[in-house]
């Protein structure tokens, strides 16, 4: 008990006693939490901006003449019950009259002509959106292979087939980035942390030989590092974190104007914890993990 | 209580050069509570020796014990230990530069689990016995070098160990402070202290008046009682 006070209160006066390296050290892991915390971010924010996408495609299932609206309406509700499926929206005959309508109100050779049709022309629908553009597909078979496939006239699928394996190419892509993106800059980020407090330590390298000369064990001398590796990782997440609230308070209008469904400040606030928790980790891992390889190198003498 | 048993160290040679040997076949006794000076031009091996017998460095053959145990029978663990038995002087001091003086203290007596009360009162102690009473808040770097090689007297001998080795401990200082120093390691040895001095200073040799152990290229070529510096 006794060791392990004394390690803390060396590692506490080691840290003060060089704090421009201390300062120094504070920085560098600041830009490293900082870029952790921004893939963090990354996170949420691409994920809306796909679903957002994903959004804006759906599939319709158009259904016979004469399919009665109780049989349609347990389509819907078979159809919802499918884990894939966000959303279905039925849509009968009438309204779908009353769509076209309103759309070509503006149109009066369109609405003339529809009059001379003498009847309304338009099938009971059913509109789909998928949770991802991926599963369309196998909604699709579904409806063309399943128990209801005598009830459905056509479904749009293989016609916007085309817009929905463009818009799962670059949902995928950017997902597939934004891991690429992550791993890269987190290992640079690791890289640079690692490096800071080896280059700190090295720093200590000739006081480590003498601690080993005058008979301190391991534990003693690398005691006071991850002490200092401990206190820099703490520090700096709490700075990181006041950064990362004044960030995305800053941009937060910013971002509202170019992506309505986008804020960062909420998402900063929603995730206030786990942000915090992440960068705390981060950053007293590395620091523990850095000193920990660092030190070993001088403690073979 | 030091046995070297036949020791050779032979450092490897660069691609092309000769294997450069350091120490070939060194055997001496040192006893309990005796004064041995190993002198020697540079490069005769001294500080080699001193390395082996701190357990720095392995020898390429032969061993080296320590009040009856071989020190490189020692598991790993076992190193700090030993090295807490022997006090160390160094020709460039060796202290810690971000320390005070009485931490640089403190701190061999803080590796052995002493209580705050018992550091405390030894680091006064000392620091009276070396003179240095009034620096124990002075970093290293405001010392002289006499005071700074006091400091590391007093920081090698705090902890009472059971032998002190000093390498060169004068090779920095001027004749004032290279007899202070002498002067301090014969108090320390007359408090019962083993104490094995390497040096190449003939001055210090010949007005000690006790056992020498003359090294050149590596091997012992005098051993006497009451010897003198003869190179």
């Amino acid at each position: 008990m006794t060791s392990l006070k004394r390690i803390i209160k060396n590692g506490w006066s080691d840290f003060w006693r060089n704090i421009a390296l201390s300062l120094a050290t504070i920085f560098i892991m600041v830009t490293v939490l900082s870029l952790v915390t921004f893939l963090y971010f990354l996170n949420p924010v691409s994920e809306i901006l796909i679903s957002d996408v994903e959004k804006k495609v759906d599939v319709s299932v158009y259904f016979k003449e004469g399919v009665l609206e109780e049989d349609i309406v347990q389509v819907k509700a078979e159809v919802a019950k499918i884990t894939e499926v966000r959303e279905v929206e039925y849509i009968s005959k009438e309204e779908a009259f009353n769509i076209f309508l309103e759309r070509h109100r503006d149109d009066p050779v369109l609405i003339e002509s529809l009059t001379e049709v003498g009847y309304n022309p338009f099938l009971a629908s059913l509109n789909i959106r998928a949770k991802e553009a991926s599963q369309y597909e196998a909604i699709t078979t579904f409806l063309e292979t399943g128990q209801f496939k005598d009830l459905v006239d056509k479904v749009d699928y293989h016609q916007r087939k085309p817009v929905i394996d463009k818009v799962y190419a670059l949902t995928s892509g950017v997902k597939k980035i934004g891991i690429l993106f992550s791993l890269v800059f987190g290992l640079i980020a690791v890289l640079i942390a690692f490096n800071t407090i080896r280059i700190a330590i090295h720093n200590s390298s000739e006081e480590i030989s003498i601690m080993r000369l005058v008979g301190a064990s391991n534990w003693f001398v690398r005691g006071p590092f991850l002490v200092q590796g401990i206190i820099v990782g703490l520090i700096a997440a709490v700075i990181t974190l006041l950064i990362a609230f004044g960030v995305s308070w800053a941009i937060d209008s910013k971002i509202n104007i170019l992506m309505p469904d986008i804020s960062t400040l909420h998402i900063f606030l929603s995730n206030i914890l786990n942000i915090f928790l992440i960068q705390l980790a981060t950053g007293i891992i590395l620091g523990i993990v850095s000193s920990l390889i660092a030190v070993r190198k001088y403690l073979k003498i | 209580m030091l046995s070297i048993s036949n020791i050779s160290k032979i450092y490897p040679s660069r691609v092309g050069a000769e294997p450069v040997i350091a120490l070939d076949g060194v055997s001496f006794d040192v006893e309990e509570k005796e004064f041995v000076s190993i002198v020697g031009k540079s490069g005769a091996g001294k500080t080699t020796l001193l390395k082996l017998i701190l357990a720095e460095e392995k020898p390429t053959k032969g061993d080296i014990f320590f009040q009856g145990e071989s020190i490189y029978n020692f598991k790993k663990s076992q190193i700090p230990k030993y090295r807490q038995k022997i006090g160390t002087v160094f020709q460039d001091y060796k202290l810690f530069p971000s320390k005070t003086v009485y931490e640089n203290l403190a701190y061999v007596m803080e590796v052995m689990g002493a209580s705050d009360k018992d550091i405390e009162r030894d680091v006064c102690q000392v620091l009276g016995l070396v003179g240095l009473e009034g620096k124990a808040c002075n970093f290293p770097f405001e010392l002289s070098g006499g005071e700074k090689q006091k400091v590391s007297l007093a920081r090698a001998f705090i902890h009472r160990p059971d032998m002190i080795l000093a390498d060169e401990p004068t090779g920095n200082l001027d004749p004032y402070n290279t007899f202070d120093i002498i002067k301090l390691l014969i108090k320390i040895y007359k408090l019962g202290t083993t104490v094995v001095l390497a040096t190449h200073d003939k001055e210090v040799i010949n007005s000690l008046g006790r056992r020498v152990i003359t090294l050149d290229e590596g091997r012992v070529i005098r051993d006497e009682k009451r010897g003198r510096f003869l190179l």
